[in-house]
C-alpha cells in the first residue's frame, strides 16, 4: 500500500510537470493576448502526431525529433494567431477568440481524423519500455525523461521572460497593453511571438504525452484541455508560477485517487477547481481579482 | 392618416409658444413618426410569424419522407434550444458553453423516469416538463457557483462543468453506465411516426421564441442586458445582479432540458458520448452567433438554416471529418466576418435609410424631453 502510495505520489510529480509546461503556455497566451486557447488540447495532440510521423516514417528519435516538432508548432501558432486571432477586435473579442480557436481545434481535429484515422496509436522508442527501481517501485524512463524535458523548457521560459528584452516586453504587454503600445512595444508581434511559444511547447508536450499515455487519438484534444483549463483556473490565469503547482496538485490528487477509484479519478480534477473558485473566484494564485466584464 | 399630415403641419407653431407643454399635436406628431414606422414593422413582422409557423405546420403534411422529417424534428428542437441559450447566453452576456448539462439531464431524466415509472408511448411526453425541471433545478447550485465570476473564467468553468456531467454519466449506475439507458419504443405507426414529435418540437420552439420576446420587452430582460453592458454599473443602479442572472439561466436550463427529452425520446437511446456532447454547445453556439447574439429572430434563423445543413452533410459525406472540417471553418468564416450574426449585418445592408430612420426617431424623442419643437421628420409616412 505504502509503495502504492509512494509511486502514485512520485508519478504524479513527473507527470505533473508536463502539464505544467503545456498549461504554462495555455496561461502566457492568456497573460499576454487575454484570450483562452481552447485549441490548446488540440495542439498538444497535433505535436504527438507529428512526432509519431517522424518516428514511423523518418526513423528519428523521439528527443531528436523535438528539433523540428518545436519550431514546426511555433510556425503553426504564429500563422494561426496572424489569420484567425489579431483579426479580432471589438467589444466581443473575448467570446469571438475562444470560438474562433475552437474552430481551429475542430478543423485541426477533423483534419488528423482523416490522416490518422480514429485508431490508437502512441509513440514508441526504447525509453518509453524502459524503467528504473527506486526504492521499492519501478519509474518508466520517459516519466524522468519527460519530467526533465518539462524542467529544462520551464527554465527556458523563465529566461525568456525574465532575462531578455522581448520577455520584458512580453511581461509589460501582460500588466498594460495600451501603456505597452504607448511606449513603444509592437504590441502585435509581442502576441503573436507568445502565441507561437505557447504552441511550441505544445510539441514538447505532445511528445511526453504520446509517450505517457499508453495511446491517443485525434478526439484525446478534449481531455487534455478540459484538464489543463481546470489547472489554469485553479491556479489563477495568467500566473505561471501557480500553473506549475497546481498542475502538481492535480495530478498528483488524480494519481492517489486512482489507486481507489480509477473511474472517478478524474473528476478530483474539476471538483478541486469548483470548491477553490467557490471560495476564491481569482483562483489561488489569481494576480487580480476578476476583471470588469 | 390625413389628420396627422394636417398636425405635422401645424405642429411646430404650438409648441414654439408653449414649449413646456406638449399639446395633442404634438403627441400626436411624435406618436406619428415614433410609432407609426414602429406599427408596420410590427404588423409585418407578426404577418411573417403567422405565415412561418404555418408553413412549419403544414411541412410535414407536404412532406412526408421520413428522412425530410426527421430532419424537422431536430432542427425545432434546435430552435429551441438555440431560443433557450440566448435568452441566458445572449442577453446577459455570459456565454456558456455548459448547456449539453441541461440537455443531458432533462435527457437522462426522461428515459430513466419512463423505465422505473413503466410509462409507454404517449405518455412519457407527460415527463418533459418534469425533465425541463430537472434541468432547471440542477441549474441553480451550478449557477451559484459558475455565476461567480465573469467573462473568460465562467466559460471555462461552464466547460468543466459540462465534463464532470459527462464522467459521472458514463460511470454513474443509474445513468447505465457507457452503454446507457434505451427509451421506451414510441407505440404509434411507423407512416406517422415522426409527426408527434413534430409537433411537439414545434410547440416548445415557439414556447421558447415566445418567452424570448417576452423576456426582451420586460424590465427583467432589460436588467440582463444592463448586466451584458456593464454588470457593475448596473448593479450600483440597483439591478440585483445575481438573482436575475441565475433565474435567466434557470429559465433557459427548463428549455434545454426539455428539448433534450423530447430529443432523446426521439432517438431512443441515451448515450453519455451523444447527450453529453461537446459538438452541441459548439453547435448551438454558432446558430445564435450566425443568425445574431441577442436578437429574436437570430436563434430561429441561425438554427433553420445550420442544423438541417449540418445534418445534410452527416448524410452525404461518410466520413464525420469532412462535416467536422467543414463546421469549423463555417464557424470561422461567421466570426470573422459576420461577427454580429448575419441578421444584424443584413438588416444593415438592406436598409440603407435605417440610419436617418434611427436619428429622426432619436430627434424626435430628444424633442419630447427638452420639450423643444420636433423636428419635422426627414421622410414621409406611408399611409
Amino acid at each position: 500500500m505504502a509503495s502504492e502510495i509512494a509511486q502514485a505520489i512520485a508519478a504524479g510529480i513527473l507527470g505533473g510537470g508536463v502539464y505544467a509546461l503545456m498549461a504554462a503556455g495555455l496561461t502566457l497566451v492568456f497573460g499576454v493576448l487575454d484570450i483562452i486557447n481552447v485549441a490548446q488540447g488540440i495542439f498538444v495532440v497535433l505535436g504527438a502526431y507529428l512526432s509519431y510521423v517522424l518516428s514511423v516514417h523518418l526513423h528519428l528519435d523521439l528527443l531528436l525529433g523535438l528539433f523540428i516538432t518545436v519550431p514546426a508548432m511555433f510556425v503553426i501558432g504564429v500563422v494561426i494567431y496572424w489569420l484567425f486571432i489579431r483579426p479580432l477586435r471589438g467589444a466581443e473579442r473575448t467570446s469571438m477568440t475562444l470560438l474562433a480557436c475552437f474552430a481551429v481545434a475542430l478543423i485541426i481535429e477533423g483534419v488528423l481524423y482523416r490522416e490518422f484515422g480514429s485508431n490508437y496509436v502512441s509513440l514508441n522508442a526504447w525509453y518509453t519500455t524502459a524503467s528504473v527501481h527506486v526504492f521499492d517501485f519501478y519509474l518508466a524512463d520517459i516519466y524522468l525523461i519527460g519530467f526533465g524535458l518539462a524542467v529544462v523548457a520551464i527554465g527556458a521560459l523563465y529566461l525568456i521572460l525574465y532575462r531578455t528584452t522581448f520577455g520584458r516586453a512580453v511581461r509589460a504587454t501582460m500588466q498594460n497593453q495600451v501603456a505597452a503600445r504607448l511606449i513603444g512595444i509592437d504590441v502585435n508581434r509581442v502576441s503573436a511571438l507568445t502565441f507561437g511559444i505557447g504552441t511550441a511547447v505544445t510539441a514538447i508536450g505532445g511528445m511526453v504525452y504520446g509517450a505517457i499515455s499508453g495511446g491517443f487519438t485525434p478526439n484525446s484534444g478534449y481531455d487534455l484541455i478540459s484538464r489543463l483549463l481546470a489547472i489554469v483556473i485553479l491556479a489563477g490565469m495568467g500566473s505561471i508560477g501557480g500553473a506549475l503547482v497546481a498542475a502538481v496538485f492535480m495530478t498528483t490528487a488524480e494519481a492517489l485517487v486512482d489507486i481507489w477509484q480509477p473511474d472517478w479519478a478524474v473528476v478530483v480534477f474539476y471538483l478541486a477547481m469548483v470548491i477553490i473558485l467557490t471560495f476564491r473566484p481569482a483562483g489561488l494564485f489569481g494576480r487580480q481579482a476578476v476583471r470588469a466584464q | 392618416m390625413t389628420s396627422d399630415q394636417a398636425g405635422r403641419q401645424v405642429a411646430p407653431v404650438p409648441a414654439a409658444t408653449a414649449p413646456a407643454t406638449t399639446t395633442p399635436a404634438t403627441a400626436a406628431v411624435i406618436a406619428g413618426t415614433r410609432h407609426a414606422p414602429r406599427l408596420g414593422t410590427r404588423t409585418l413582422s407578426a404577418l411573417g410569424v403567422v405565415v412561418l409557423i404555418a408553413v412549419i405546420a403544414v411541412f410535414p403534411l407536404v412532406f412526408t419522407n421520413p428522412t425530410v422529417t426527421n430532419f424537422g424534428v431536430i432542427t425545432l428542437i434546435f430552435v429551441a434550444v438555440a431560443s433557450a441559450w440566448n435568452i441566458f447566453s445572449g442577453f446577459s452576456g455570459y456565454l456558456s458553453l455548459g448547456h449539453a448539462v441541461f440537455y443531458g439531464t432533462g435527457a437522462y431524466f426522461l428515459v430513466v423516469a419512463a423505465k422505473d415509472w413503466n410509462l409507454n408511448g404517449s405518455d412519457v411526453f407527460w415527463l418533459l416538463p418534469l425533465a425541463g425541471a430537472v434541468a432547471a433545478l440542477i441549474a441553480v447550485p451550478l449557477g451559484l457557483v459558475a455565476l461567480r465570476v465573469r467573462r473568460h473564467t465562467f466559460v471555462v468553468i461552464t466547460i468543466a462543468l459540462f465534463f464532470i456531467a459527462q464522467l459521472s454519466a458514463s460511470n454513474l449506475t443509474v445513468t447505465g453506465g457507457s452503454s446507457g439507458v434505451l427509451a421506451p419504443i414510441p407505440n404509434w405507426a411507423a407512416a406517422t411516426f415522426n409527426n408527434p414529435f413534430y409537433y411537439l418540437a414545434m410547440l416548445l420552439a415557439v414556447a421558447a421564441v415566445a418567452l424570448s420576446v417576452i423576456i426582451r420587452r420586460s424590465r427583467f430582460g432589460l436588467q440582463l442586458r444592463a448586466i451584458r453592458d456593464d454588470e457593475d454599473r448596473a448593479a450600483g443602479l440597483g439591478v440585483r445582479a445575481m438573482p436575475v442572472k441565475l433565474s435567466a439561466l434557470v429559465l433557459s436550463a427548463f428549455i434545454t432540458g426539455m428539448a433534450g427529452g423530447l430529443w432523446v425520446y426521439f432517438i431512443g437511446q441515451a448515450v453519455p458520448q451523444f447527450v453529453f456532447d461537446p459538438l452541441f454547445d459548439l453547435a448551438v453556439v454558432l446558430m445564435v452567433f450566425f443568425g445574431g447574439l441577442g436578437t429574436i429572430a437570430g436563434p430561429v434563423l441561425g438554427a433553420l438554416i445550420l442544423e438541417p445543413t449540418q445534418l445534410y452533410l452527416n448524410l452525404v459525406e461518410s466520413n464525420s471529418y469532412e462535416s467536422e472540417i467543414l463546421f469549423g471553418a463555417l464557424f470561422l468564416v461567421v466570426i470573422l466576418f459576420l461577427p454580429r450574426g448575419v441578421l444584424p449585418t443584413a438588416g444593415e445592408w438592406l436598409t440603407p435609410g435605417r440610419v436617418s430612420r434611427l436619428r429622426s426617431d432619436w430627434l424626435a424623442r430628444r424633442a419630447r424631453r427638452t420639450a423643444n419643437p420636433p423636428v419635422p421628420p426627414p421622410e414621409g409616412n406611408p399611409s
